[in-house]
């Protein structure tokens, strides 16, 4: 088996040795150190609108040296919105790395896909490192892939929901078709499912709520790194087949022939 | 005295857009009969994935009483789902107390003798520096309804000064035309709050006299005609204990749910405001809504509309506000001032009501902290 150093995420041409990138926006910021160092996470998303909290606490002075900051454009409505917040970020040191999150639903937080290809072809000349949040089509992966984006960052279920991979037969196709990496963004609920993310060969996970709802916050950061590192692992290795019935009798009735 | 109108008509220069909204929402409150549920229908609602607008009304009836620790329950888990451990912090800046209704609970009130004024420009920006130096990003701006004394172009002013200190400017003034809604959010502000007060028509007329508030139409739809100016988000609320509660609790939930299905971009948020005694008359009082159907009414809001955000005011005792924060609020004011400015200087006007939280920005924000959870003082980028 390789080690993570000879299996590294590369994104836009930044060198990654954790598969596992968190979100920062909904547990204490003060927690925030302790689940980079127990889930091994490299990079850590940041929504923009969130920055700058004068009086507040500002997440910035939080977010261990070494991490790699992925500021986010929530909030933005359009194409132009979202550019907007992007250069913003650009502006206050954040980096190059933006993910889009383009989104005109308020209920369900699902994504633009339209309007976040729109963003992508406009941020990615402007050379910025683009993961675009989508919901999973193939066709949109392609013009995202086309637009320049950095990866492809499908929902599983619908964000803070925790459900799971409900849209695994997409996500699949996604990472059939797609020669950038597959990073499964929002639904994640438990470790299995980030696990079962890589075992299907996704390049990466991201989670927030699924680490910020647990009892325990620091200790699922900690499970969902194992978890994601587990599944790279079967990855891989090549998972073995799955019969659709019946079974195969490592001592086959048949053997005889052979004796 | 000016001439009282039909209060379902429109003044000249009130803008009527087309919808039907109102009608679906008087119509369900209408139909609401609320001792008909009985606990297997709140059993039977609490077990279901999504709350529907059935649902809700549920929720809200006098069955569902028994059931607030189930609905707390639920309420912390979506809660903290949608919102995380974040509570958004802001503070009002009241610019104007001038008023030309005649609402009989209103402190403000043009009927009441009490001390008017208006901030000049020079007097908002001195509060907004007050208010910006203890960290504050948000803010509400509000103004008595009287569009006379307080023009829009003086509110504009108000919000571009804002913009100086703040990222996000909300405003809580009398109900507008589109493009006049237009202007304020190309001024920088993004969210505005109207109340209705009550929903019910026949109560509404007997509590606003006179005045263009008297206009119950032109007031429950300033929430579209802000979203089709520009506005990013709108508030909604009935000041419970005018009328039945109940219903107007529903109403309120009702017409934020049909407002977000037309407009599925907007954001969605909740005040949940009782009567409370005013200058010159101490019996105005939240009658039959204690703390206990308080709770109700926010949990079932909370459950209804998970993505809502919902504000927990000032007028509620320290004690309570802490606890509802994380449980199904998710924003709540501080440092608050309810007379014209006095944030900075001595107050030029009269205060609007009693407020029962006097807590500080430090206080909150400490008390925030000590409870698990996450003080926001910006929570948006105004692009």
């Amino acid at each position: 088996m390789c080690s993570a150093k000879q299996d590294p995420l590369i994104l836009g041409g930044h060198t990654f040795t954790s598969r596992f990138i968190i979100g920062s926006g909904k547990i204490s910021m003060d927690f925030t150190p302790v689940v980079v160092e127990n889930s091994g996470a490299q990079i850590v998303t940041l929504a923009l609108r969130r920055a700058n909290q004068a009086g507040g606490e500002n997440i910035l002075e939080y977010i261990p040296k070494g991490v790699t900051l992925l500021p986010n454009t929530s909030g933005a409505r359009t194409a132009e919105e979202a550019v907007r917040i992007a250069r913003l970020a650009r502006e206050i040191g954040c980096g190059d790395f933006i993910k889009i999150e383009v989104i005109r639903d308020s209920k369900y937080l699902l994504p633009d896909n339209a309007e976040t290809i729109r963003a992508t072809e406009q941020l990615a000349r402007e050379g910025f490192v683009v993961l675009p949040y989508m919901y999973p089509d193939l066709n949109v992966a392609r013009d995202l892939q086309n637009a320049g984006a950095a990866a492809i960052m499908p929902l599983a279920a619908p964000i803070g929901s925790n459900k799971g991979l409900c849209t695994r037969e997409f996500i699949q196709i996604l990472v059939d078709e797609i020669d950038l990496p597959i990073i499964v963004d929002a639904g994640i609920g438990k470790p299995s499912q980030a696990c079962e993310a890589m075992e299907m060969g996704c390049a990466a996970v991201m989670a927030n709520t699924a680490i910020a709802t647990a009892g325990d916050v620091a200790g699922m950061a900690r499970a969902f790194g194992q978890a994601i590192a587990a599944g790279r692992a079967a990855y891989l290795s090549g998972l073995g087949r799955v019969l659709e019935r019946g079974g195969d009798a490592s001592s086959p009735l048949t053997g005889f022939l052979h004796d | 005295m000016k001439k009282v109108f039909d209060h379902m008509s429109y003044l000249p220069d009130m803008e009527q857009i087309d919808s039907p909204v109102m009608d679906e929402v008087l119509s369900a409150v209408r139909a609401y009969d609320y001792d008909r549920y009985t606990a297997q229908d709140v059993r039977a609602a609490l077990a279901r994935r999504t709350i529907d607008p059935a649902d809700f009304g549920v929720l809200l009836s006098p069955a569902a009483q028994p059931f607030l620790e189930q609905m707390a329950q639920r309420a912390t888990q979506e809660t903290r789902a949608r919102f995380g451990n974040t509570i958004c912090m802001f503070t009002p800046l009241y610019i104007a107390n001038y008023c030309e209704n005649e609402c009989v609970y209103c402190g403000f009130n043009c009927k009441n003798r009490i001390h008017r004024g208006k901030l000049t420009m020079e007097e908002i920006e001195r509060e907004m520096q007050a208010i910006a130096n203890t960290g504050l990003k948000e803010i509400l701006l509000l103004t008595g309804e009287s569009r006379g004394m307080s023009p829009v172009e003086y509110i504009g002013q108000a919000v571009q000064l804002a913009r100086r200190y703040f990222s996000t400017i909300g405003i809580e003034i009398y109900p507008l035309n589109s493009d006049e809604y237009r202007y304020l959010h190309t001024c920088g502000a993004d969210f505005v709050s109207v109340y209705q007060e009550t929903y019910n028509p026949d109560k509404y007329e007997t509590q606003h006299l006179s005045g263009p508030k008297r206009s119950f139409p032109y007031r429950f739809h300033a929430q579209e005609r802000a979203l089709l100016g520009g506005m990013r988000g709108v508030g909604f609320g009935a000041l419970l204990g005018l009328d039945d509660f109940r219903k107007d609790a529903l109403a309120t939930g009702l017409h934020a749910y049909y407002i977000q299905r037309r407009y599925p971009h907007a954001e969605i948020s909740f005040s949940c405001p009782r009567l409370r005694p005013i200058i010159n008359d101490a019996t105005v009082n939240p009658h039959d809504v204690h703390e206990t159907q308080l709770l109700q009414v926010i949990l079932a809001y909370r459950l209804f509309l998970p993505c809502a955000s919902i504000t927990i005011s000032t007028r509620e005792r320290a004690g309570f506000r802490d606890h509802i924060i994380g449980m199904a609020a998710t924003k709540i004011s501080a440092g608050v001032k309810v007379g014209v400015g006095g944030h900075e200087e001595q107050a030029k006007g009269d205060e609007q009501f009693e407020i029962s939280d006097p807590r500080s920005v430090d206080e909150v924000r400490n008390m925030i902290r000590a409870r698990g959870l996450q003080p926001v003082f910006t929570d948006y980028v105004y692009v």
